[in-house]
């Protein structure tokens, strides 16, 4: 043993052995190996460059998703994978022109230091910090704080009108016209595929925003809900930024990885339907703005292996779970068991990342192709809960849930529920007012966001943009019953006149 | 007897443009460390390393970095920049002036 010890502290004129890296590069057999990857395929610098940099693109082309000279919004968080995402568009852009990216980037950084309980001088240094990356990648960029949300306007909640969805033949007549365009425009404009606009920035929030919005995660009672409730909120927001911006595509950093602990934690949260939805490559749940994920076949490891050996920078930034224990959350306690169950069997996480690729967005059963049916307030996919179908399991949670939800006031005033029961337009419409707005808000979800919503004892803290287009939705349903009951009525008198 | 050994410790994974430091929670917000491992009978290996460590650089919580005898499931090794499983891993004999880099890719770590 202690002679292994000397012999390599020995000054000796050829490099002391090392154990394994005998082995070449599978790639070009020539290379000195850094990196093992895809069980056991180890891949020296060039190579595994060259690798990654391909998978980012071939998804990208697989998919056929993104027009020439579209304005694209990279969602970047100043993490790893974002980061690598980022770094990969750039290099994308200055390539030569056979290869290049086409589309026009933009990226947005949200500062969601307020629900992570951050002091507002860690945050100036977190956002200076985030400021100097994007103003070395060049591309326009708007940095929003999560408080924002306080002021979106319930429109957001929406699903705007889907544009035609692009064929095959679209695309490449789009292709075809974008190279002609650019020849007209010439050479020299062909080098700044996107000029350097100024950076985008509103006011820092007051203090009453982020007044309020660290009383509303103080206020939710699981790191989960906790977890859930940032997602929400943060999606809500990239989605604003994109709409009056006029981005079409947005672009998030999830990893396979990731993808992989998202769809098994999706699954423990009761969010099965959506599962296509929350994991695919592209997202097209709110309509006229699509999520696409190009960083979905590259593994954290491959991320962080690719941002080490070639310096891509990245902000660090505590999350809401920095340092909580393993099993603090869902979300915490599924990363551990997949990563554990990575360490023994690599083909982990491929296997669940390829069943998700598997998935097909269908719609519900009884869902007329054109007409999709209502749509959850918070996470707006289309509601997969059956509140008629009260032999389910989960018929007997919402039935035992929305009577205890409901106020006293329900009870006390028995007659004007009967009044309702009747089905008189006008009564309902004026007990419906009076009803508890928890209630109101909880029947517009799907079942996943109405689970969550358990671990939020009141919902008056929640931005009023949530609150508003519930009100507004639950108004138009009354209304649109009301003009049934008025239709059948008229129906009724045609069909029997002289009887009513 | 194998003697005293000088390596460099890392960890995170950031690289910044701006060279500014960036904080590792677990490690009181110290990212490099140029550490003297002393002289022992054994040669130090990766194994001995993550002990060392424990005892004399983790301020709280040794749970979030090791487990078992092992790195947490989720932190990645980099010894001299390249992947410690083409190394031997935990028996992996340090040398002098070896740079040993864990990055952590694990949420909000």
């Amino acid at each position: 043993m202690c002679e292994v010890g000397e012999d390599y502290r020995a000054p000796a004129g050829q490099p002391p052995p090392r154990p394994g890296r005998e082995q070449k590069c599978v790639k070009c057999k020539e290379g000195l190996p850094v990196v093992v990857i895809r069980a056991g395929d180890a891949f020296c610098r060039d190579c595994f460059k060259a690798f990654y940099v391909h998978k980012f693109r071939a998804v990208l082309g697989k998919n056929r998703l993104i027009f020439p000279g579209e304005k694209v919004l990279l969602a970047w968080s100043g993490g790893p994978s974002s980061s690598s995402m980022l770094w990969q568009v750039l290099e994308g852009l200055s390539r030569d022109s056979a290869k290049r990216l086409r589309f026009v980037p933009g990226v947005v950084y949200a500062d969601e230091g307020a629900a992570c309980g951050q002091s507002p001088e860690d945050r100036a240094k977190t956002v200076a910090e985030a400021k100097l990356v994007l103003q070395s990648v060049g591309f326009p960029w708007h940095i929003v704080a999560l408080e924002e949300v306080f002021s979106l306007p319930p429109s957001v909640l929406r699903c705007s009108a889907r544009e035609p969805v692009g064929t095959e033949g679209a695309y490449k007549a789009a292709v075809d016209s974008f190279l002609q365009q650019q020849h007209a425009l010439g050479e020299e404009q062909q080098s700044l595929p996107c000029p350097p606009r100024p950076p985008i920035r509103a006011g820092p929030p007051t203090a009453g925003q982020t007044e309020a919005l660290s009383t509303l995660f103080s206020s939710v009672e699981t790191l989960t809900a906790k977890e859930e409730l940032l997602r929400t909120l943060r999606t809500h927001l990239i989605l604003h930024v994109a709409r009056t911006h006029g981005y079409s595509k947005v672009m998030m950093g999830d990893s396979c990885t990731r993808l992989a602990i998202k769809l098994m934690t999706s699954l423990a949260l009761g969010r099965g339907a959506f599962l296509a939805w929350d994991t695919g490559f592209s997202d097209e749940r709110h309509g006229d703005v699509v999520v696409v994920r190009p960083m979905r076949e590259h593994t954290l490891k491959e991320v962080a292996f690719y941002n080490r050996l070639f310096a891509v920078p990245s902000v660090f930034t505590p999350a809401v779970d920095t340092k909580a224990p393993e099993k603090a959350s869902i979300h915490r306690l599924m990363e551990a068991f997949i990563l554990r169950l990575q360490a023994q069997f690599p083909s982990t996480v491929s296997t669940v990342y390829r069943t998700s690729e598997k998935l097909v967005k269908a719609p519900r059963d009884g869902c007329a192709a054109g007409t999709p049916g209502p749509r959850c307030l918070l996470c707006m996919c289309v509601l997969d809960v059956d509140t008629a179908d009260s032999a389910t399991a989960f018929g007997a949670q919402t039935s035992s849930q929305l009577p205890q939800t409901q106020p006293p006031v329900a009870q006390a005033e028995a007659p004007t529920v009967s009044c309702c029961c009747t089905g008189m337009g006008g009564a309902r419409h004026c007990c419906r007012t009076e009803e508890d707005p928890r209630a109101r808000v909880i029947e517009q979800l799907c079942y996943g966001c109405r689970v969550n919503m358990k671990d939020l004892p009141s919902l008056d803290p929640l931005p009023p943009y949530i609150l508003a287009e519930a009100q507004l939705r639950s108004q138009r349903a009354e209304a649109e019953q009301i003009q049934e009951y008025l239709l059948e009525d008229r129906e009724d008198e045609d069909a029997r006149p002289g009887e009513s | 007897m194998a003697a005293p050994l000088s390596v460099e410790v890392e960890f995170g994974a950031v690289v910044n443009p701006g060279k500014r430091a960036v904080r590792s929670l677990l490690f009181d917000g110290v990212k490099k460390h140029q550490v003297t491992l002393p002289g022992q009978e054994e040669p130090w290996d990766i194994r001995n390393l993550l002990v060392w460590i424990k005892k004399n650089l983790l301020k709280e919580r040794p749970e979030l970095f090791i487990q078992g005898d092992s790195v947490r499931p989720g932190i990645l090794v980099l010894i001299n920049d390249a992947d410690w499983e083409l190394l031997g891993e935990l028996d992996y004999q340090l040398q002098d002036q070896d740079s040993i880099l864990f990055i952590s890719t694990l949420h909000g770590g």
